[in-house]
């Protein structure tokens, strides 16, 4: 079986058909410097012109992260993640899956949640000492972090510490913000995983809620849930009627405006750009701003950072494999070499991978670094 | 709700719980026949995406079964079944899934009554509430 025609038609709006095989995507591309075979180069090219059958079962149809890193240095400007994920759509539809990572227990939870008269427990980590309500002009937006927290327990990682802090942040500045009994998965995974169909009930479910709620402001603490609002919604026909931002970007604003002041930071700090949140959305000052703020000289920057910056290794839960290790392994020795005491991350997934990583004891003493949240840090240094 | 005869997944070891469905079938003991079981060469094999895949595909409730703690036969298995379901229990809960539709129990291999009166006693328990409420599109392809 040829790449069907509607597929051919997609194709063509990524505009793979420019490609120049330059392999300047190869080169940059964080899995093909640590794998012996993965190439982006050269994917682009069999999807043009190989049978698609061999193609789709292809191992390394499923590594790219889609981190956008390619796409910032290819002369003809080709949409590569677009393109993997089309070509993962259709493998998906023709039965052919990539290796999902912990038995593909998160993709059957996501999908579980595109139920529709789902009753879900999920805001048991609203502890007293938070104020929520039902009615405002803020809403924030957990995702599946209280989901993380249990699944994710063997790794000692606190992923709801994140949103605890941004609720506190938000209560002191007199803001209670609505949390949703019944959110669901921002569908981010399925659709980068090909799953289009069961991404957009997710997003149809959500888009609902949200505008249901009236809610001016929408904040996030995952860049990944940010992205799929922003970008995938939108481009998939389901508009939030609010302004969507993430918890570093509502810090800036607090402090440009004078009514957030900061104390400088006990530890050292560095700061991890999450791929959705830099080069998916244009974000990397705000985060700096914030941790820069009254501390520059507890601040030291990681490189390569910004467009250039090194993601942390898996995406969607899927292929995590020898060369997430090394890419993450890779990240970590780039965080030491800093001096910081602390890798900053604005994602939970972030948090996940390289608090993974450091499980390994040699690695962990080799690299003493900790992993925390942009929130929970700023929470620690309001005055 | 009369008619409604429930699909339950049973995950049971190799070891000790299967003998004992084994036992209870020649024992010719009466036991519901609402129960696919499948069988996992340790309890301890079990992890969050077999259920959650189970109630993905329309399972009505999952059980799982294996070796009392002392008699697993790889040693630490069953523990890790104690450590996995608990993580399980919680997250199946957290999704609003009905705490009827999740059970887990130890059954030795001559305990083939138990297995029996478990059976009867959680098809029972799942008659009572009624069909899953989950409405998913599960993927189209067999691994995820
Ligand atoms: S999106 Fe990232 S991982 Fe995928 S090919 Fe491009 S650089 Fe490599
Ligand atoms: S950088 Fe762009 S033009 Fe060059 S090989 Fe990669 S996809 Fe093709
Ligand atoms: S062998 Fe039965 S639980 Fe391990």
């Amino acid at each position: 079986m040829f790449l069907d025609k509607q597929l051919k038609e997609k194709i063509k709006k990524t505009n793979a058909l420019a490609c120049l095989e330059c392999g300047k995507c190869t080169s940059v591309c964080p899995v093909s410097t640590v794998s012996r075979k993965y190439s982006p180069r050269v994917l682009l090219t069999r999807a043009l012109r190989q049978n698609s059958d061999l193609l789709l079962q292809e191992y390394d149809l499923w590594s790219c992260l889609t981190c956008g890193k390619c796409e910032e240095f290819c002369p003809a400007d080709i949409h590569y993640i677009e393109l993997m994920q089309l070509l993962r759509t259709q493998a998906q539809n023709s039965g052919f899956d990539g290796k999902c990572s912990h038995s593909g227990a998160l993709q059957s939870l996501q999908r579980i949640m595109t139920t529709g008269n789902l009753n879900q427990n999920r805001r048991a980590w609203i502890t007293d000492d938070l104020e929520i309500s039902d009615k405002g002009d803020y809403l924030y937006f957990v995702g599946c972090t209280p989901y993380f927290d249990i699944f994710f327990t063997d790794l000692q990682l606190n992923t709801l510490e994140a949103a605890r802090s941004s609720i506190k942040i938000l209560n002191r500045f007199g803001i209670a913000p609505i949390v949703l009994p019944n959110e669901r998965c921002c569908g981010h995974d399925l659709y980068w995983n090909g799953d289009t169909e069961n991404f957009k009930k997710l997003a149809q479910l959500n888009a609902e809620m949200i505008n249901a709620s009236e809610a001016k402001y929408i904040l996030f603490s995952c860049a990944e849930c940010l992205s799929s609002f922003k970008n995938l919604y939108q481009q998939q026909g389901f508009t939030i009627h609010a302004q969507l931002l993430h918890m570093s970007q509502f810090l800036n604003e607090k402090i440009s405006s004078d009514e957030l002041q900061l104390s400088e930071s006990a530890e050292m700090l560095t700061y991890q750009d999450p791929c959705r949140l830099g080069r998916h959305l244009g974000i990397y000052d705000e985060p700096r701003h914030v941790l820069q703020h009254n501390n520059s000289s507890h601040y030291r920057e990681l490189q390569p950072s910004r467009k250039q910056s090194l993601c942390c290794g898996v995406s969607g839960w899927m292929n995590c494999d020898i060369n997430s290790k090394a890419i993450q392994t890779k990240r970590l020795e780039q965080a030491h070499e800093t001096e910081a005491e602390v890798l900053t991350v604005a994602c939970p997934k972030c948090q996940i991978h390289f608090t993974c990583t450091l499980q390994d004891k040699t690695l962990n003493t080799k690299y003493p670094i900790r992993i925390k949240d942009i929130a929970t840090i700023t929470l620690a240094r309001m005055i | 709700m009369e008619n409604f005869e429930p699909k339950i997944v049973t995950f049971a070891c190799n070891w000790c719980s299967y003998p004992a469905a084994d036992a209870a079938g020649v024992g010719r003991m009466q036991y519901s026949s609402n129960i696919r079981i499948i069988r996992v060469m340790c309890a301890g094999r079990i992890n969050s995406s077999f259920v959650f895949k189970a109630f993905e595909l329309g399972a009505d409730g999952v059980l799982v079964t294996g070796c009392h703690i002392e008699d697993c036969h790889y040693l630490f298995g069953a523990k890790q079944t104690v450590h996995n379901y608990d993580k399980i229990e919680k997250l199946v809960l957290m999704l609003g899934i009905e705490p009827e539709r999740i059970r887990y129990e130890q059954i030795s291999a001559a305990e083939a009554p138990k297995f029996a009166r478990v059976i009867n006693e959680f098809v029972a328990d799942v008659k009572k509430i009624g069909p899953s409420k989950l409405k998913t599109t599960p993927a189209k392809s067999s691994n995820s």
